[in-house]
């Protein structure tokens, strides 16, 4: 990094100016003003994190408050019912939910982590088709969920690989929206990798796959993990692709992988969510709670694993 | 040191080209980087698929609906005549985007100094992967949120009475939308933008610091500039989730097609059209069916533009600063 | 002989370079001090040029590296010296835009052939880093890494215990060859790293500055095992420090920072080449002596 003036950037220039101004400003300033002025600052900034933070404890309070009534062991056992939401449950959605994210792991890891290899291991950097792949992937991650969803119904559900509107179909729906997620972390954590590594490996005469497959991935790997859990429980909130792609509300079997209906979690959180009755918003809240719980355990366990194994180099 | 003999008995010299050639032709090497490649061809093809899924049916949308209908403001699909003008639901989602990013942008770069500039190590290191699980919470959750706590218990209470037609009595709302979504993505811009402002290099903070700016100063005309282009990148990036969102809307705005900024109606914006015509009972291959492609399409131009602004904005903080 | 020298860059080097072969061929048990195998060649280079991007970083490298012997290349930062060092086992063709013009042998085949596959001179042809460079693994793990991946499984643990007493670090780790190689000391880890390098049994080390970032009492230790390690290997050792090239090399290369006329472009260039004793005491180029007296650089 050259910050020297044959780097004048627009960003330098920037950073320059605001130092020149800085320095004009502390020749003018009193300094009583700038001590409460600072403190005011702070205080500002700090407002703006406790607003963040009361909002996620607000939303935790309040799902308990309207779940807690429904909250058991119904939830697990028995479907939906519009009828009688007291005995009514998520059983269908849970393990539609579960089978959706097992085949988005069996497609993501192997994937996702193969693109990254590719991208930091393999590919030119100055080849225009690579760094094509590379600002794809970038967009790929940002393009809303609804847009897989249409893609899901046109070239999964009908279209080329015609599944039909079934659990798989929408599996591969989550798995494609949340790849970009995977390759962009799995890419951090080979890059993390030092170079000396690699080179320490290659003198002693390893191929570039021994290399990679004994040092470069095992190195990596809590890195990968952290991000392909981060990805999984996006996937499992996901309802907006799901809506387009056959999840369907009311499914009172459990789900198949390749035939017949299916629902996950989120679709049927939303389903109860949107009745009136008093009962199914206390069974949206308790559908919430749930899913919750277990988004807050899988994202506990991805930052354990991030600082328990991050390698210090 | 009695290797010495053994190991270079065979003289290096007569063994030595057999030695130097590879033993195998590794095929297995070059295959492995095709699958590799392979991998990451898989999501050129999935943008691919994206553009050819919408085109066609966009294409055949225009046919029967003509382009200057489009982009009229009055969007009554199910109506007889039905009417296309999708500019009602791009303003359905400003309308929800415009109110998000207002209060979104302020908490979110705030959170983003006090991490970056005010926060110790320790400090820092806890709440910034607390604000993270709020950007992990699905939007099923805080759509429910905004419609059973933001809209009755913040909005209608706090609504200064008639104003712009008054909060008390609406179940669906733009602004509890709006409120939803600004709860997602003030951790998206915080957390970015506090990793454009730590790439800062330190030499230039001290060096404001040895002329005795306060910190105030320092984060403000110092820091705060030199970050800048990745600042604009993380609320680009917001935008263009705040766009793309659904769920919250779907819950919160409502389903009211309506060409108008008024925070407190019902509005349906893009995404929700697209989350709510799709899961109907519409025949596939009607003109109802194949508006819902024309407006993904809309919303996929849209996005996209926002997000390679955004991947630009990024990189350029990267090739300053890293 | 006389083919090599019309190949010869140009100038005072090729000159030397050319007595230089003359002078072993004519008398080698004079020319040098210790063992005898002094005839036979490791490398020879002939108007080696590295370039990087179509940018020269070294121009006309001409010299020879004997058996046994420990050869050291010297001269300020930016002359190539490192670059040259990573052509003598192909590592530079790991950096994209790398080329290396020029004739480069090794035991008189050409390193650079087209049959020649780098993987496998990279075994034949260590390398150690300037900073130690351990995997993230057990000690163990560390130094059965090289005969692992080329599948020398059998003995496994004796090949283990004799390259780490080969690079003198037995002693210190034979009682926890199970941790982690991040626990040892810097200098125990460059240590480690010869280990893990003589463990793959090649024929010649190279190393990149090898003690730069130690202290010098594990630099004292690394430099007896170098003179230990020539017995049976041949060693290169790029040094930025003039001391330890006089210790523990016997010939010395000395190469310095070239500019073209408008001082644009700049390369390394090969001063000198010569016994370490006779580059330190009484260098024949006017450059040489001020580099080694410390006027420059």
């Amino acid at each position: 990094m050259t910050m020297g003036s044959e780097r004048a950037t627009p960003r330098n220039r920037l950073a320059v100016a605001g130092a020149r101004a800085t320095t004009q400003a502390m020749l003018r300033d009193q300094p009583r003003g700038d001590v409460i002025r600072n403190t005011l600052f702070a205080a500002l900034l700090l407002l703006a994190i406790l607003i963040a933070l009361a909002g996620l404890v607000a939303l935790l309070i309040q799902a308990f408050a309207q779940g807690a009534s429904a909250l058991s062991i119904d939830l697990f056992t028995n479907g939906p019912s519009s009828i009688r939401p007291e005995s009514a449950g998520f059983r269908p959605a849970i393990i539609g939910s579960l089978e959706l994210i097992a085949g988005v792991i069996l497609f993501v890891v192997p994937i996702g982590i193969g693109a990254a290899l590719y991208l930091e291991e393999y590919a030119d950097k100055t080849r225009w088709w690579n760094r094509l792949i590379e600002v794809n992937i970038q967009n790929l991650a940002a393009v809303p969920s609804i847009i897989y969803g249409i893609l899901g119904l046109s070239f999964i559900v009908r279209g080329p690989l015609d599944l039909g509107f079934v659990l798989a179909a929408g599996s591969l729906t989550l798995a494609l929206l949340v790849l970009p997620m995977v390759i962009i972390a799995a890419r951090e954590a080979i890059r993390a990798v030092p170079d000396s590594i690699r080179q320490g490996s290659l003198a002693l005469g390893a191929t570039k796959w021994q290399t990679i497959r004994r040092q470069v991935l095992p190195a990596s790997i809590p890195g990968i993990v952290t991000g392909v859990i981060l990805a999984v429980s996006r996937a499992l909130g996901e309802a907006a692709p799901l809506l387009l792609v056959g999840a369907a509300a009311f499914v009172t079997f459990d789900p198949e992988p390749f035939s017949g209906g299916y629902t996950a979690l989120p679709v049927q959180i939303y389903n109860y969510a949107t009745r009136s009755q008093e009962e199914f918003q206390a069974l949206a809240a308790a559908g919430i709670i749930v899913m919750l719980v277990v988004l807050l355990a899988m994202n506990s366990f991805a930052i354990w694993l991030r600082n328990r194994y991050e390698q210090r180099w | 040191m009695t290797r010495a003999g053994d190991k270079q008995a065979p003289e290096p010299a007569g063994d030595l080209p057999r030695r130097l050639r590879a033993p195998s032709p590794r095929y297995g090497e070059k295959a492995i980087q095709g699958l590799l490649a392979l991998c990451g061809i898989l999501s050129v093809i999935t943008t691919t698929a994206i553009v050819v899924s919408l085109i066609g049916p966009t294409i055949g949308f225009f046919e029967v609906v003509s382009v200057s209908e489009f982009f009229g403001t009055e969007w009554s699909p199910q109506f007889e005549p039905p009417s296309f003008g999708v500019l009602a639901t791009v303003a359905g989602t400003l309308n929800v985007t415009l109110w998000c990013m207002l209060f979104a942008i302020p908490i979110g770069l705030g959170a983003a100094i006090y991490l970056s500039e005010y926060a110790t190590a320790r400090v820092r290191k806890t709440l910034k992967p607390t604000l993270e699980v709020l950007a992990g919470i699905p939007t099923v959750a805080i759509g429910f949120f905004a419609v059973t706590f933001i809209l009755p218990e913040i909005i209608q209470p706090l609504w200064p009475g008639d104003f712009l037609g008054g909060a008390t009595g609406k179940p669906f709302m733009a602004l509890a939308a709006s409120l939803g979504i600004a709860l997602m993505i003030v951790p998206i811009i915080a957390s970015l933008s506090d990793d454009a402002m730590s790439a800062v290099p330190r030499g230039l903070r001290e060096g404001a610091y040895a002329l005795g700016a306060t910190r105030a100063k320092v984060a403000t005309r110092v820091v705060f500039p030199a970050a800048l282009s990745g600042i604009v990148a993380s609320i680009v990036l917001a935008i263009s989730r705040a766009v793309g969102e659904t769920m919250i809307i779907v819950l919160a705005a409502g389903s009211t097609p309506d060409f108008t900024l008024n925070p407190v109606v019902s509005i349906q914006a893009m995404t929700s059209y697209i989350a709510v015509t799709a899961t109907g009972d519409i025949p596939t291959g009607s003109i109802a069916y194949k508006s819902v492609f024309a407006v993904g399409s809309v919303l996929f131009l849209m996005t996209l533009a926002m997000n390679v602004i955004s991947i630009r904005l990024v990189r350029r903080y990267r090739e300053v600063y890293e | 002989m006389a083919a090599d020298e019309s190949r010869a860059g140009t100038g005072r080097e090729a000159r030397e370079a050319a007595a230089e072969r003359a002078a072993i061929a004519v008398r080698p048990e004079e020319f040098q001090h210790g063992s005898s195998s002094k005839r036979e060649k490791v490398f020879e280079l002939n108007g080696v040029e590295v370039l990087y991007s179509g940018v020269s970083a070294v121009k006309g490298i001409a010299l020879d590296i004997h058996r046994n012997d420990v050869t050291a290349l010297i001269g300020p930062s930016g002359c190539g010296k490192s670059t040259l060092l990573r052509c003598l086992n192909r590592m530079n063709d790991l950096i994209p835009g790398a080329e290396v013009r020029g004739e480069l042998l090794y035991h008189g085949e050409d390193l650079y052939g087209p049959e020649v596959d780098p993987v496998q001179a990279r075994k034949l042809i260590g390398m150690v880093f300037q900073k130690p460079n351990p995997f993230p693994k057990s000690i163990y793990d560390n130094v059965a890494f090289g005969p692992r991946i080329l599948g020398r499984k059998e003995d496994l643990d004796a090949t283990v215990e004799r390259a780490l007493r080969g690079a003198a670090l037995w002693d210190e780790v034979k009682d926890r060859l199970d941790s982690n190689a991040f626990g040892l000391s810097g200098g125990q880890q460059q240590r480690l790293c010869i280990a893990r390098c003589i463990a793959v049994e090649p024929d010649t080390i190279l190393m990149d500055e090898p003690c730069s970032a130690l202290d010098p009492i594990s630099t004292g230790k690394i430099e007896d095992l170098m003179i230990e390690l020539k017995e049976e290997f041949s060693i290169v050792i790029v040094t930025h420090n003039m001391q330890q090239a006089a210790r523990v090399s016997d010939r010395t290369a000395f190469l310095m920072v070239e500019l073209d006329a408008d001082e644009d472009n700049r390369w390394g260039r090969l001063v000198e080449f010569d016994d370490t004793e006779k580059i330190f005491t009484n260098p024949s180029d006017q450059r040489t002596e001020d580099y080694v007296s410390g006027k420059v650089g």
